[in-house]
């Protein structure tokens, strides 16, 4: 019982900040919609008993994610200071799809076969973190590989190339410049 | 809480998402909804863990980290769109079409 009133709590929760966060006009309240839906989940989590990934839930998604996304709205402001207004274009077509593509989900969850019998016992930490570095070790490694190309991937994009910024030939100029300009 | 809720309120999310995908113009915005998005199918992965056994929630880690490089990677382009345009419209990338 207690189960059943929790999990629509969570539910409820999850499914209306969730549309704040694609609803919500000004970008940092979405951000901030979007660290209530991943908080959702990892009380979710919790329930499920998947107590480590709860925690690497707050902690990476709510922790690193939602800060990455807040510096990220902040220093893509407009040069007058203000945050472009997030607006929602082609309504119509977005809803129309979304409620396709989840009447379709709907449907094919109604029709299989999704009764459980007794649930097995939990995974526990220290098996998590005994497959992980035993049957899933070439995933983890590769998995750290990826994680560094990211990095690097990130870096060489996101520097500054001050050096072009007086060629002519090339048509990107910095945010300094264009300031002046308007 | 049954496996079918949970896969329904998955459902539910993902959807969301692919909504806010379609609609928001916003690159920041569009990221926000990738993570809604990735966020369902990680709450499917523990849910199976957790109703049927087996190594979903491996599955959810390895899903979480490739989440976070996958925002590393689109915040540093959506700052490249933004210093060559001035704004962050996905329109003004037109320029990487083939």
């Amino acid at each position: 019982m207690m189960d059943t009133i929790g999990f629509g709590v969570v539910a409820g929760v999850s499914v209306v900040s969730a549309l704040y966060v694609v609803r919500s006009a000004n970008l940092i309240h979405a951000v901030l919609w979007l660290a209530l839906t991943l908080l959702a989940s990892a009380v979710l989590y919790a329930m499920l008993e998947a107590p480590f990934l709860a925690g690497v839930q707050v902690l990476t998604y709510v922790g690193g994610v939602v800060t990455l996304m807040i510096f990220g709205v902040m220093l893509t402001q407009r040069h007058d200071g203000t945050v472009a207004a997030a607006s929602n274009v082609r309504n119509w077509a977005g809803v129309a799809a979304a409620i396709a593509l989840c009447t379709l989900l709907f449907v094919a969850v109604g029709r299989s076969d999704l009764t459980t019998g007794t649930p097995p016992p939990a995974t526990t930490t220290t098996e998590i973190g005994r497959s992980l570095l035993d049957e899933h070790l070439v995933a983890f490694e590769a998995l750290s590989l990826l994680l560094l190309a990211a990095i690097v991937g990130a870096v060489v994009l996101a520097r500054r190339k001050d050096h072009e910024a007086g060629d002519a030939t090339v048509p990107t100029s910095p945010p300094s410049a264009r300031r002046g300009a308007e | 809480m049954t496996l079918a809720n949970c896969i329904l309120l998955a459902s539910l999310l993902f959807s969301i998402g692919v909504y806010g995908l379609l609609t928001r113009r916003q690159a920041v915005a569009m990221l926000l909804c990738v993570e809604l998005m990735l966020n369902a199918a990680n709450i499917v992965f523990v849910s199976f863990a957790h109703f049927r056994g087996g190594p979903g929630q491996i599955f959810a880690i390895f899903a979480l980290a490739i989440t976070v490089a996958e925002v590393a990677v689109g915040l540093a382009l959506v700052l490249l769109l933004y210093r060559k345009h001035g704004d962050t419209a996905i329109d003004l990338a037109s320029e990487t079409k083939g």
